[in-house]
C-alpha cells in the first residue's frame, strides 16, 4: 500500500511503488487536471507541486511521493495561485488549454519563490512547459501581471 | 481543406434579404431544429425553449449555445456564441457553451455541403449568418412572447443585456420568465439581424467560454473520460508504415499486474488494463513479430532523391499563364532556387486518444471530434452499424492541428477495433503515448520546390516557373473527387497556384508521387511550404532587382488590395526602413491563406556564435469583420509561434523507413525562451464577411525570419528548419 497526501487528502493506493506519480493523481486517486504530454519530463504537462516545489510527476514514482505534500491544479488555493488563476483568465492566455495546468504549476511555484521575477527567471523558469498553442506571449503577461498584483 | 472547391452556401441557404425597416436586416429563414419549437414537451420535462437547434433558453435565464464546431484553442466556443449572443441581446454571462452531437442534418459545416466536422478555418465563415440568424430567432420569440403576455406590441419592445423591456409600462423580464410563452410563440419565418453600426458584441472583447474551466482543470478532454468499468488501451504499433501483425506472444504482457486482456488487431496488438501506466507496461512487455514484406523501407534522403530526379520532368499543370519558358530565354537576367521541407508531425498537446462504448444498442464515441461525418461512416462499416447508430461525445481538443479530422479516421478506427475485439465488454480508452503519436505518420508531407524567374532590363519579372514535388494529401481519400482536378491535388500547390504577384508568364505544376508515409494536412496545408518558397524567392528576386523588398512587392500587387494593405500596415508599424544595429535584420513576408490575409514583419539578432533570435515580429491581418479581435490576435500570436517551430526547430526523419524521432527530445518545438519578446498584431478593419484565423498565422513566419536573416547576414535559405552557415 501506497499513502499520498494530495491536496490535503490522504488515499490508500494500492499499486506498483514503480507507477509514476502522474497515473495514480490520474487513473487511480481520478483528479485529471494533471495532464500528461511526453512522460519523459521533457513537456511540463504533468507538473504538481512536491512540498511546494513544481515537479513532472510523470517520472516521479509514488513511492518517492510517499509522506509528501502533493497538490494538483485542482488543489491550489494559496494567495498566489489566486492571483496566477485570474491573470491567466483576465488575459485569456489560453487556447486548446490541455499545457496549461502545467503552465499554471510551474508559474504558481516560481512567484512564491520569486515575487518579481526577471524576464530570464521567467524564460528559466517556464521553458520546460511546452505549449504547442505557442501561448508564450500571454504566458510571460499573465506571470507579470499576477505578480503585479501580489506586490 | 481548400477554399476553392467549397461553396459558399450560407447565403443562399438562409438569406433572403428584404428591405431593412426601423433598423436591422429583415431575413427570411430555414434553420434546421425550428420544428421542435413547436413539439410539445414530454410531461415532467424540465421547460426549456429551444427554438432550433442551436439555442436552448432555461426558466434560469441560462442561454446555451450548441456549438457544431470543434474547440481544439481557436476559440470557435466564444466566437459561435457571440454571434448567438449578439443577435439574442443576451447578457455574455448568462451564455454557456455545449459541444453538438454528431448529427450533420443540423449540424453540417456549411461550406462543406452535408458534413460535419472543423477544418480549414471554416467555423467563423460558415456559422456567422446561421447563428447570428439562431439567435435573431430566439429574441423574435422571446418579444413576441413578451408581447402577448404584456398585451403590448412586438415592435415596443426592447432587449438588452438579456432583460426584455417596455418602457412605455415599465414592465421588464429575464429570459427565463418567458421560457414557456416563447417555446408556444409559432416560428416567425422572417427575423431582423442587426446592422454592422448596432453590434454590441462583435467587434469588442468578450472573455473567453472556456478560460475558467482551463485555468483551473476542470475542462475534460477525451483523456479524462471516465466510464464505468473503463479499460485503457495502449497499442503496439509496427516499426514501420504498412508492417502488419504476423505473431505475438502475449504471455509475458499477461504477467503485468492487472492487465484484462491482449487483442490483436488490423494495426497492431492493444493491451488493456484499468489504467494507463499498466496497460503501457503490458504492451512494452509484448513480443511481436512483424510482417514487413509489404513495408515501406526507405529513409527521408532517398525519398528527396527520387524528388529532386522527378522535378527534371514537366509535371501536371498547375497554373499557366502567358509562356514562362519563352520569356525565361528572353529575360535579362534568371534566378534559380530549389527547396527542401521535411515531414512535419502535428504534435499536438495532448497526443491522440479516444474513447469507445460498443454495446447492443450501437456505438458511443468520446473525442476531441473534429471530423464527425466521416468519423461515424467509418467506424459505422467497421463494426457493423448505420452512421446514425454511432453517436459521437465532441469533447474539447487538447490541440490538433489538422490531425483530429483524419481522412482515414486512424485513431478512432484504432479505438473502435480495439471496443469490437472485446466484443464490446468493457468501454474502452485508446490512450496513445508520445512515442505512438510521434511515429504514427499522417505527416506534413516532405516537399521539394524547383524555382526559376527571370527579370526584364528594368528589374521587372516577367517569367517564373514553380514545379512542386511531393505527396498527395487527398488522393485515395473521400475528398479525392472533390479536390484533385487534372492530376493536381489543391492541398500541394495553394499558396503557390494562386500566388498573388502580377507576372505575365507563369506556370506551376506538381508531381504527386506515390510513398508509403502516411500524409495528412497540418495548420495551413499547403502555405505550410509554398508561403516559404513565394517570399522568399520574390525577396531574391527582389534583391536582384536592387529593390527595397516591400516596394518590390508593392508594384507587383496592384489588383491585391488586401494583400498590400496587410503589407503596408505591418510595414509602417514595423518600422520598415529604419536602420537597424549591426547583426539585426528585419524581414516580411505576406500571404493569403483560407481568405485571410497576413503580413509579417520579423526582426532577428544574430549572436557571436552564429545563433539567432527571432526578437520581434508584428502582423497585420485582414479577416474581415473582426468578430472576436482579441481571439484574432491570440491565433496570430500563437499561429505565428507554430510556425516558429518549423521555421526553428521540428522536422521528422525517416531512415530505413523507421521515424527518427520519437518525443520532444529530438522532435523539438518552440519553447517560451524562443518565442519573440515583442509580437504586435493589427487588425485591418473591414466589413468583408468573416474569414478564419486557426491558420493564416502560420505560414509568413518561416519566409519572414529568412528575410530578416538574409537582411542581417546575406545569406539565402533553401530548407526548413533555417540552418545559419557558421
Ligand atoms: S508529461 Fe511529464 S513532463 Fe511531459
Ligand atoms: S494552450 Fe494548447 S498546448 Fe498550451
Amino acid at each position: 500500500m501506497i499513502q499520498l497526501k494530495i491536496n490535503g487528502t490522504t488515499h490508500e493506493l494500492d499499486v506498483d511503488p514503480n507507477m509514476p506519480l502522474l497515473w495514480a493523481i490520474r487513473d487511480v486517486v481520478g483528479l485529471t487536471g494533471t495532464k500528461y504530454g511526453c512522460g519523459l519530463s521533457l513537456c511540463g504537462a504533468c507538473t504538481v507541486h512536491i512540498d511546494g516545489q513544481a515537479e513532472r510527476s510523470c517520472v516521479t514514482p509514488v513511492s518517492a511521493a510517499q509522506g509528501k505534500a502533493i497538490t494538483t491544479i485542482e488543489g491550489l488555493d494559496s494567495k498566489v495561485a489566486r492571483a496566477v488563476q485570474s491573470a491567466w483568465e483576465k488575459l485569456d492566455v489560453v487556447q486548446c488549454g490541455y499545457c496549461q495546468s502545467g503552465q499554471i504549476m510551474s508559474a504558481v511555484s516560481m512567484l512564491a519563490r520569486n515575487p518579481r521575477p526577471t524576464d530570464d527567471d521567467i524564460n528559466t523558469a517556464m521553458s520546460g512547459n511546452i505549449c504547442r498553442c505557442a501561448t508564450y506571449v500571454r504566458i510571460r503577461a499573465a506571470i507579470k501581471d499576477a505578480a503585479r498584483a501580489l506586490a | 481543406m481548400d477554399k476553392t472547391h467549397l461553396v459558399d452556401r450560407s447565403r443562399r441557404e438562409f438569406l433572403k434579404v428584404s428591405a431593412a425597416a426601423g433598423g436591422g436586416l429583415l431575413i427570411s429563414l430555414y434553420l434546421p431544429g425550428c420544428e421542435r419549437a413547436e413539439k410539445a414537451a414530454a410531461p415532467g420535462a424540465p421547460i426549456v425553449f429551444e427554438p432550433n437547434a442551436f439555442v436552448r433558453i432555461g426558466t434560469d435565464n441560462t442561454v446555451t449555445v450548441i456549438a457544431k464546431h470543434l474547440e481544439m484553442g481557436q476559440g470557435t466556443y466564444t466566437g459561435l456564441a457571440t454571434l448567438v449572443a449578439e443577435e439574442l441581446d443576451a447578457a455574455w454571462p448568462q451564455v454557456q457553451v455545449e459541444g453538438a452531437p454528431a448529427d450533420a442534418g443540423r449540424y453540417s459545416n456549411l461550406f462543406w455541403g452535408p458534413v460535419q466536422g472543423t477544418g480549414g478555418s471554416t467555423a467563423m465563415g460558415n456559422s456567422f449568418e446561421q447563428m447570428r440568424n439562431a439567435g435573431a430567432l430566439a429574441r423574435q420569440m422571446l418579444v413576441n412572447a413578451a408581447a402577448g403576455k404584456w398585451e403590448v406590441p412586438a415592435d415596443a419592445i426592447t432587449v438588452r443585456d438579456g432583460i426584455v423591456r417596455h418602457d412605455a409600462s415599465k414592465r421588464e423580464a429575464g429570459f427565463g420568465e418567458l421560457v414557456e410563452l416563447a417555446a408556444q410563440q409559432p416560428v416567425p419565418e422572417t427575423v431582423f439581424v442587426k446592422e454592422p453600426d448596432e453590434f454590441r458584441l462583435i467587434g469588442t472583447h468578450v472573455p473567453r467560454k472556456d478560460g475558467k474551466e482551463k485555468t483551473n482543470g476542470t475542462a475534460i478532454f477525451t483523456q479524462d473520460v471516465k466510464l464505468p468499468g473503463l479499460l485503457t488501451a495502449v497499442v503496439a504499433h509496427p516499426p514501420r508504415f504498412g508492417a502488419t501483425v504476423k505473431s505475438f506472444d502475449a504471455a509475458r504482457a499477461g504477467k503485468v499486474k492487472g492487465v484484462v486482456d491482449v487483442v490483436a488487431i488490423p494495426t497492431g496488438v492493444a493491451v488493456l488494463d484499468k489504467d494507463f501506466w499498466s496497460a503501457k507496461q503490458g504492451r512494452d512487455a509484448l513480443s511481436v513479430e512483424w510482417d514487413e514484406a509489404k513495408a515501406f523501407k526507405l529513409g527521408s534522403e532517398e525519398i528527396m532523391g527520387e524528388y529532386k530526379r522527378l522535378a527534371a520532368k514537366p509535371g501536371a499543370v498547375a497554373r499557366k499563364d502567358g509562356d514562362a519558358e519563352q520569356a525565361l530565354v528572353k529575360a535579362a537576367r534568371t534566378v534559380e532556387a530549389a527547396y527542401e521541407f521535411p515531414y512535419l508531425a502535428h504534435a499536438a498537446m495532448e497526443p491522440m486518444n479516444c474513447v469507445v462504448k460498443l454495446d447492443a444498442g450501437g456505438c458511443e464515441i468520446w473525442n476531441g471530434e473534429q471530423f464527425q461525418t466521416p468519423d461515424q461512416a467509418a467506424v459505422a462499416a467497421a463494426v457493423g452499424l448505420k452512421p446514425e447508430q454511432v453517436k459521437i461525445n465532441m469533447l474539447y481538443a487538447g490541440g490538433s492541428f489538422g490531425r483530429r479530422a483524419n481522412p482515414q479516421s486512424d485513431y478512432v478506427l484504432e479505438a473502435a477495433s480495439i471496443a469490437k475485439a472485446i466484443q464490446g465488454k468493457a468501454p474502452v480508452k485508446l490512450v496513445w503515448t508520445r512515442e505512438d503519436d510521434m511515429r504514427a505518420g499522417y505527416y506534413r508531407p516532405l516537399y521539394y520546390h524547383r524555382l526559376k524567374a527571370g527579370l526584364d532590363q528594368a528589374g521587372n519579372p516577367v517569367a517564373w516557373q514553380h514545379r512542386v514535388v511531393g505527396q498527395s494529401i487527398l488522393r485515395g481519400t473521400a475528398f479525392e473527387q472533390a479536390m484533385v482536378k487534372q492530376g493536381v491535388d489543391e492541398t500541394s500547390v495553394e499558396g503557390a497556384s494562386n500566388m498573388p504577384y502580377a507576372i505575365p508568364n507563369l506556370t506551376v505544376d506538381l508531381h504527386s508521387p506515390e510513398m508509403g508515409v502516411p500524409v495528412q494536412w497540418w495548420r495551413s496545408v499547403g502555405s505550410t511550404h509554398t508561403a516559404f518558397v513565394v517570399e522568399t524567392f520574390i525577396d531574391e528576386l527582389a534583391a536582384a532587382a536592387g529593390k527595397d523588398p516591400v516596394a518590390f512587392r508593392r508594384a507587383l500587387l496592384k489588383d491585391h488590395p488586401r494583400h498590400r494593405g496587410v503589407m503596408e500596415l505591418a510595414a509602417e508599424k514595423a518600422g520598415w526602413g529604419k536602420p537597424l544595429s549591426e547583426g539585426r535584420g528585419r524581414g516580411i513576408a505576406v500571404h493569403e491563406s483560407f481568405n485571410t490575409y497576413v503580413a509579417q514583419v520579423a526582426e532577428v539578432s544574430v549572436h557571436q556564435d552564429r545563433s539567432f533570435s527571432v526578437d520581434r515580429v508584428v502582423i497585420a491581418v485582414d479577416c474581415g469583420v473582426a468578430v472576436n479581435p482579441d481571439i484574432i490576435r491570440a491565433q496570430m500570436e500563437g499561429g505565428m509561434g507554430f510556425g516558429l517551430s518549423a521555421a526553428l526547430t521540428s522536422a521528422i526523419t525517416l531512415k530505413d523507413g523507421r521515424v527518427e524521432q520519437s518525443n520532444f527530445h529530438d522532435y523539438t518545438v518552440l519553447r517560451l525562451d524562443q518565442m519573440p519578446s515583442v509580437v504586435e498584431v493589427h487588425i485591418v478593419s473591414s466589413a468583408e464577411p468573416p474569414t478564419g484565423v486557426g491558420e493564416p498565422g502560420v505560414p509568413p513566419i518561416a519566409p519572414a525570419v529568412a528575410n530578416a536573416l538574409y537582411a542581417a547576414t546575406g545569406q539565402r535559405f533553401y530548407q526548413l528548419p533555417l540552418q545559419l552557415k557558421t
